[in-house]
């Protein structure tokens, strides 16, 4: 499967240019986009998607087959009743039913995602802070049963949680509020947005969060996930078309494919592959009867979290003025998180809000709470508000989870008459260069640019993949790791997500803890010269 | 030795010079009719206007003001400034205020604080978590739980977890929303049997045999699901699972069962529409339900056997993709499932209510009432519609407004009037 080398990457020019990234065998070079148009010097970002030797590929591609290999045989040995079969079996009655599972659906499951899965799912009892307790579990069998010891393993360092500004805490002053609504109005509001769920609560949210991210008017649902999957099938249909990026999460593809729309994919974050399929959908129209297109939505995502990648967002505000599409942005990932004031990518690269006509965001990740959103114009939202699943079917938010974000809102944005959120938004910054600048001092090949707080991590083989998990568990510090499916076969990572409750002390401590594992698990693919890090005091861009 | 004649080395010299010609020249293709110049593209894009990106609403369209509640929404709620008795809010068992599920939803928030997050397997699960899960599944008397963030979200992943393109599903007319979003993300064959109608399941069943002893290959691997409800959120009443379980055993097919209205209503212990019809728990392939109701709390859950309710730990999108239940909620609805295991009475007490209401409900001229005695959620319907579903909505607000007058709280059912399957007629819901 692996191609030939078109050659070794060339040498290097000084690492502040943007690179051009050469074919090395399993990938297809990722083209740079058009030519600058000079409209902001953050658009030479320092993204960076460096390619391994050649013989890390070959070795995780050996990994896999050895491992395949090791599953068929198992399972030649559970059918011969060699050995104990652990999988959960039908009932007796229901044997002559049509099976449940394709035998092959589950081969992975069994074979390669048994063995390992002690590194997902760890149970914690404690709150995701920046340090959290993790409970011990022990598996006699394997990892086929767990069991719990009753103990917890106390102070690991949280490099997994989607924590960014640091507000999962529960500091008594701090969560006054959020205790007192819950006690007035109880935990939930058993009722859907239309009848009689609308809290004034509700309204009093979406004032502020219309004007934190400077549009019109917003409108919030209870979960972020299902924020785009009822919300898109609302606003496109049959007859339209959607043309999302390669690495968008899977609620914006759940959506997308509910609403009946044709859909089609661009390369990630490449503006000839995105402005071909646009001139080439305006010009032939709709597949068979050439009828034109109803309206063009492009979906892109303003952090992508698995490839710490940010999206360029002025080219494409400038290719969908041109062709007259639509733009749905969804800042999972980056609402509060980049940006000098927390705003997000429009705030990043300098853009007018309104020129997005849809911005969605969740309120998980730089929140600390639950939930998500939808922002833009009037018109868009009230159409919402009368048409989307959410509002008609599906409960309204919690008040307690409500009263949450309202306060963080109002702390980042320093209404609550503190300076907290702006140290927060600050402090994450500083804490996501200081990491980043360090990673790759040391020869580790990250993914990224420079201001996303996702720092993917790449390992490559499987083996090392776990490995790292359980080392680094080992030194109490958790990480998260991810490969196929959730990442290219070739391309499984560790993800850290750097958050502003993080101090300079804990950050040196996991960077010392992953310079000697990546010493013993030669993790150091890296064939870079970087230089030192930058002093902090010295900022480059303004 | 015959030579071969001169002609016949000359002639094969000459195919084989046309041969190599013929390799080597460059494939012939059809003339570009197609193509557009430059200037052509660059006139269509000019020329292209695509349509708004929402269409405009009227102002007077009833669901964009919505109805203000300030204060919680308990037995008594107020609703834009008046105070009224609530009969419109899913707090069946009144668990919404209750004293003991609101301290120890604080204690989890002193705790563990607000949001997780993080989705399940990147650690995002707590021990609340595991707890809720395994109360639910010893509640239930079942295997296994797992636990979604979302109502809505718990069906519309459970059926594309198990049912992929080329399954067949057999599923009442009268299923509610999220259960035909789920239906339409598992891309499979549908086929609707009229609400409650066992007859005509039966003979969708009988047909679906015939096929299939036409074609026993494809038989042999598709999977076949059926999907009801225990109490029906549009027609509000039940399903008959009895006879349910035998075409499964009969047929050979799945029940996956919803109870979002059902659990912690019917039956003598709050089990469901199982115990309520003392079915016994393993027939049912998968109980799915939402804990938004009876249970007073966000979110969902899906009980069973191990070998059904694992598969979702990896393939269900909204367990995997998204973020986990906050600890506070969770702990919310184990205290509630705690009350509801030490107090059975309150079923019964529920369910003398829900006959009383339903008795002095009857009789009131131009309405009827749509669903079973026992159902905490009654609608009440026109009993002569105009035909125009506008008047009749506007005839049901302007009751519903008069009950606000007189402090009764009661709402128009919603629906989606364009994505709804088989639209239910306009009515109130109590």
């Amino acid at each position: 499967m692996a191609r030939t080398a078109e050659g070794n990457l060339k040498p290097q020019p000084n690492g502040l240019k943007t690179e051009e990234l050469v074919g090395n065998g399993f990938h297809n070079p990722r083209e740079k986009s058009s030519p600058q148009s000079g409209v902001h010097p953050r658009q030479n970002k320092q993204e960076s998607f460096e390619q391994p030797p050649m013989y890390v590929a070959v070795m995780t591609y050996v990994g896999y087959g050895l491992v395949t290999l090791f599953g068929y045989f198992r399972d030649f040995l559970r059918a011969v009743g060699l050995e104990k079969c652990h999988v959960a079996q039908e009932r007796e009655e229901q044997k002559d039913f049509t099976p449940l599972y394709q035998d092959f659906e589950n081969f992975y499951t069994r074979n390669l995602y048994m063995r390992v899965r002690d590194n997902w799912n760890r149970p914690i009892c404690s709150l995701p802070g920046p340090v959290f307790d993790l409970m011990e579990r022990v598996s006699d069998d394997y990892n086929w049963t767990f069991r719990f010891t009753g103990k917890s393993i106390p102070n690991v360092i949280n490099m997994g949680s989607y924590n960014y500004l640091g507000f999962a805490e529960n500091n008594a002053d701090f969560l006054k509020s959020v205790a007192d609504r819950l006690q007035r109005y109880g935990a939930a509001v058993c009722s859907t947005r239309q009848e009689t769920g609308n809290l004034s609560l509700h309204e009093e949210l979406e004032q502020l969060v219309a004007e934190f991210l400077g549009v019109e008017s917003s409108m919030t649902f209870g979960m972020g996930f299902a924020t785009n999957s009822m919300n898109i099938p609302a606003l496109v249909g049959k007859g339209c078309l959607i043309i999302s990026d390669e690495l968008n999460h899977t609620s914006l593809i759940l959506g997308a494919r509910l609403s009946g729309a044709t859909i089609r994919v661009f390369k990630h974050n490449n503006m000839c592959s995105l402005e071909k399929m646009l001139k080439e959908a305006v010009c032939s129209g709709q597949p068979r009867t050439r009828r034109p297109w109803r309206k063009i939505l492009i979906m892109v995502e303003g952090i992508y979290s698995m490839e710490g990648s940010v999206v360029r967002l002025p080219e494409i505000i400038a290719l969908k003025e041109k062709y007259k599409a639509y733009l749905y942005l969804d800042e999972a990932h980056s609402i509060g998180a980049v940006g000098p004031t927390g705003r997000g990518v429009t705030e990043l690269f300098n853009v007018n809000p309104g020129d997005v006509d849809v911005m969605m965001g969740t309120f998980t990740k730089s929140f600390g709470a639950a939930g998500g959103y939808i922002a833009g114009k009037k018109e868009l939202v009230d159409y919402l508000r009368s048409q989307s699943h959410s509002a008609v079917y599906a409960s309204a938010m919690s008040p307690a989870i409500t009263e949450q974000i309202i306060r963080a809102i109002k702390c980042i944005t320093g209404k609550d008459g503190s300076t907290e959120g702006i140290r927060r938004i600050r402090q994450l910054a500083e804490n996501t260069r200081y990491f980043r600048a360090r990673l790759k001092e040391m020869g580790f090949i990250i993914y990224g640019g420079d201001e996303s707080p996702v720092v993917p991590l790449l390992l490559y083989m499987p083996a090392k993949v776990v490995a790292f998990a359980r080392e680094m568990l080992a030194r109490k510090i958790g990480v998260v790791v991810v490969g196929f499916p959730a990442t290219p076969i070739t391309e499984a990572r560790a993800r850290f997500c750097v958050s502003a409750a993080h101090t300079r002390d804990m950050l040196n401590q996991v960077l010392h803890h992953l310079n000697e594992v990546g010493d013993n698990l030669c993790l150091k693919f890296s064939r870079r010269k970087h230089p030192s890090r930058p002093d902090p005091c010295e900022e480059t861009n303004s | 030795m015959e030579t071969a004649p001169a002609y016949h080395l000359i002639l094969e010299g000459i195919l084989i010079l046309w041969i190599i010609r013929l390799l080597f020249s460059k494939t012939y293709k059809l003339p570009e009719t197609y193509k557009l110049t430059e200037k052509e593209k660059e006139d269509l894009i000019e020329e292209w206007q695509p349509e708004p990106l929402v269409p405009p609403v009227s102002k007077e369209h009833p669901a964009i003001t919505y109805d203000v509640v300030t204060g919680p929404p308990s037995h008594k709620i107020i609703i834009n400034g008046k105070e009224c008795v609530n009969f419109a809010s899913f707090n069946f068992l009144g668990l919404l205020d209750n004293e003991r599920v609101k301290e120890k939803a604080l204690a989890s928030l002193k705790k563990y604080g607000v949001g997780t997050c993080g989705p399940r397997g990147f650690y995002g699960t707590f021990d609340v978590h595991l707890e809720l899960e395994s109360r639910l599944a010893a509640f239930m008397k079942t295997e296994e739980a797992i636990i979604y963030s979302y109502g809505f979200a718990t069906i519309a992943s459970a059926i594309p977890a198990y049912s992929k393109r080329g399954d067949i599903i057999f599923v009442d007319e009268a299923a509610c929303f999220s259960i035909q979003k789920g239906l339409q993300a598992s891309r499979s064959f549908i086929k609707y049997f009229k609400h409650n109608d066992m007859e005509d399941l039966e003979r969708l069943l009988k047909e679906q045999e015939l096929e299939d002893q036409k074609n026993p290959r494809k038989a042999r691997v598709t999977r076949k699901f059926i999907v009801v409800e225990g109490l029906y959120m549009n027609t509000s009443d039940v399903c008959p699972l009895p006879d349910l379980v035998k075409l499964k055993y009969k047929y050979k097919v799945r029940i996956f069962l919803e109870e979002s209205l059902s659990f912690g209503v019917l039956g003598e212990h709050g089990k469901g529409v199982t115990e309520h019809f003392g079915v016994n728990m393993d027939d049912i392939d998968l109980i799915s339900a939402n804990m938004e109701n009876a249970v007073a709390s966000i979110g969902g859950f899906c009980c069973g056997r191990s070998f059904v309710i694992d598969h979702q730990r990896l393939s269900g999108q909204g367990y995997c993709f998204s973020a986990s239940l906050p600890p506070m909620l969770a702990a919310a609805a184990i205290e509630a499932l705690n009350i509801m295991e030490e107090d059975p009475d309150i079923f019964t007490v529920l369910r003398k209510k829900c006959e009383h209401v339903y008795s002095a409900l009857q009789g009131i001229p131009s309405l009827k009432v749509v669903g079973v005695s026992f159902a905490p959620a009654l609608h009440l319907q026109l009993e002569r519609g105009s035909g125009s579903r506008v008047t009749d909505l506007q005839r049901l607000r302007s009751v519903v407004d008069y009950c606000l007058d007189r402090n009764v709280a009661l709402t128009v059912a919603r629906y989606l009037e364009k994505e709804e399957r088989f639209l239910p007629p306009p009515r109130l819901q109590a």
